[in-house]
């Protein structure tokens, strides 16, 4: 435990900067992945349990379509696209089999993908870290805000991921789709009796959901090593997320990522050791406190 | 509600009929029980191999675990994610008992269970009153704070390298288990004896009253029962089984890693029970044995064991829709009843 660094940096406007920033990306890709999670579960009624490699598989597609074309905006599109494809095939093919079974089926049904997809990526990529290279667009001094380094990189990031997540919020609020998706999640028996295709749907929104995961794997791509298995703690962390905020709740994810990445960011200079303890502990004292999360809507 | 009229309420829905079959299949119980050691411990006589020795060692640590957890999940439809912790527990009290205080075997075996019931209690009482998936992921919290509290505490626990060093092992009642064989028949005898403890709890009214939980909690209260006892009890009571599991884990391992507190041991038991199938009481024991023989198998043969373990699991999920058990008692059902139906 080391309180002092801790009081050291809130007292220095630079440190509370850089902290911060970090902080911030830590949150903002963390949203990602979390609100994917969370539209799935609030649509589909299932808890995905492999998103986490749609992360990794978000990563890897940006790494190779860059190492291809040496193009960023490629890169990033060909994670998203890629893990956008692999959600559907995956939604269509295997978990639209588990709906009406058992909660521990479906969990198994991922468990078996999230074994699966690991030993494929360890197949295609090769067992060992890798690392895509900060594209050459960013290879820019870094920014100094209040005497915080502030790299470019990760206000673009920041930036994707807000806006992400206002597409996404308006989206569902004021869009006819958002609507019918709204429906779905509430009554899709009543959905599917207006001759609406909800199997499109839910498709869709598992589709959207990985898309999301992919984009923040091809984002994180550049700052974070490449490995086979990446995406499992950041589907631990991103549970912990969409557990915080509120299964369902888009706000709730935003909040609970944000509330992880301060933590993660500050707690690693108070307590490096336990910083991943703290988070738990919040989530456990969340969980006591509001058993249906922060925006969670009440269970009994 | 006071205290007497829930009992009274659970003894006057269960006796009659349950009491006479349960009272008779005790006794096959036991019979079962005492045969199915006599087997085990028969074993090292015929097969000298001490591969296969160590596999049942390891069934045994497992297979106690799995089956506790199947009290959870399948006899009371709590699925807990965190029940590894109590593994880990069992397998860190033990070996820091040993190696710190040098106190006979089975007094530090009793002090684990003691401590691993101070730990089961308090965290039962937090994350019952949880339901479905939010009991799910607070006991998965419990357990990863459990596991960040074993890497951070490095002075006790030896951090990420685990307790090494051994786990000292004098032998007691003339019991050396530092003796592989003795080790092997003291696993075997704590794997029959927990098994037959836990099947008397699932078939006492207790267990039929867990059962009334998992298929309506509500109407459960309605009639007298104090849902929320009744689940810790059971929570705590399956927490100290899985603490024997891990006490023979650590035992045969001869110390202690911070992998057996972690969340994939939830995982494990959880894919374990539904290999084995939940409906079954014998159900996790055999989905253990199956988990096992395939991992090793597997390993030995590719370094991709993921795909082929996933793949197989994906048969269980999408092809058999339940665990092996579920599937060979209703196949058997079937074929009983088939021929019936016809003639």
């Amino acid at each position: 435990m080391d309180i002092d660094a801790l009081a050291g940096c809130l007292a220095s406007p630079a440190c509370l900067v850089t902290q911060t920033t970090s902080g911030l990306i830590i949150g903002m890709l963390l949203f990602l992945v979390a609100v994917g999670l969370t539209l799935i579960f609030g649509v589909l009624k299932v808890v995905n349990f492999s998103h986490g490699a749609f992360y990794m598989f978000g990563a890897y597609f940006a790494m190779t379509a860059y190492q291809l074309s040496e193009s960023f905006a490629l890169a990033m599109l060909c994670g998203a696209a890629g893990t956008a494809i692999l959600g559907l095939i995956f939604e269509r093919v295997f978990m639209s089999r588990v709906y009406g079974a058992d909660v521990l089926m479906q969990l198994l049904v991922c468990y078996a993908f999230v074994l699966i997809f690991d030993d494929v990526v360890r197949m295609v990529w090769g067992p060992e870290f890798k690392s895509m290279g900060m594209p050459s667009a960013f290879q820019v001094p870094p920014l100094f805000i209040a005497g915080g380094v502030v790299p470019p990189y990760y206000l673009l990031l920041i930036g994707v991921a807000l806006a992400a997540a206002m597409v996404l919020g308006l989206g569902l609020a004021r869009t006819r789709i958002g609507k019918v998706i709204r429906a779905a999640a509430h009554n899709p028996g009543m959905v599917s009796a207006l001759g609406i295709n909800t199997g499109l749907i839910y498709g869709g929104v598992f589709a959207l959901g990985g898309m999301l995961a992919g984009l923040a794997g091809a984002l994180a791509a550049p700052v974070r090593s490449l490995t086979p298995g990446m995406g499992f703690s950041v589907l631990i962390e991103s549970f912990i997320v969409t557990v915080i905020g509120g299964m369902g709740s888009i706000l709730g994810a935003l909040v609970g990522a944000l509330l992880i990445g301060l933590i993660r960011s500050f707690g690693s200079l108070g307590f490096p050791l336990f910083t991943e303890g703290l988070m738990y502990l919040f989530m456990v004292i969340v969980l006591v406190s509001r058993p249906s999360g922060l925006f969670g809507k009440e269970v009994a | 509600m006071t205290e007497l009229q829930a009992e009274r309420a659970s003894e006057t829905l269960s006796t009659p009929r349950i009491e006479t079959r349960s009272f008779r299949s005790r006794y096959l119980d036991v019979l079962i029980a005492l045969i199915a050691f006599a087997v085990l411990a028969a074993l090292p006589l015929f097969f000298g191999s001490k591969a296969l020795l160590d596999f049942v060692i390891r069934c045994s640590a497992f297979g106690l675990f799995a089956t506790s957890l199947n009290l959870l999940v399948g006899y009371t439809g709590m699925i807990s994610f965190g029940h590894g912790m109590f593994f880990g527990l069992g397998a860190y009290g033990f070996g820091l008992l040993m190696q710190r205080t040098g106190v006979p075997i089975p007094v530090a075996f009793v002090a684990t269970l003691a401590i691993t019931a101070v730990f089961a209690a308090i965290i039962g009482a937090i994350c019952v009153r949880l339901k479905e998936i939010y009991f799910a992921f607070v006991t998965l919290a419990f357990q990863m704070l459990i596991h960040s509290t074993i890497l951070t505490w490095a002075s006790l626990t030896g951090g990420d390298q685990g307790l090494r060093g051994g786990i000292p092992r004098p032998a007691f009642l003339g019991i050396d288990l530092a003796n592989h064989v003795h080790l092997y028949i003291t696993s075997c005898a704590l794997l029959v004896l927990g098994l037959l403890l836990m099947r008397q709890i699932a078939q006492s009214p207790f267990g039929y009253t867990l059962r009334m939980i998992r298929d309506n909690a509500r109407r459960t209260s309605f009639i007298g029962i104090d849902v929320w006892r009744a689940k810790l009890t059971i929570f705590v009571l399956a927490a100290l089984f899985a603490s024997t599991g891990g006490m023979v884990m650590a035992l045969f391992v001869s110390g202690a890693y911070p992998e057996f507190a972690y969340w994939t041991i939830s995982g494990e038991g959880i894919f374990i029970n539904m290999l084995g199938g939940v409906t079954t009481f014998l159900g996790p024991t055999v989905g253990t044995v199956l988990l096992l023989v395939l991992n090793d198998t597997v390993t030995r043969f590719t370094e991709y064991h993921g795909i082929v373990l996933g793949v197989v699991i994906l048969f269980f999920a999408i092809g058999l829709r339940k665990g092996l058990m579920d599937y060979v008692l209703e196949w058997y059902a079937q074929r009983r009843g088939g021929p019936g139906e016809r003639g």
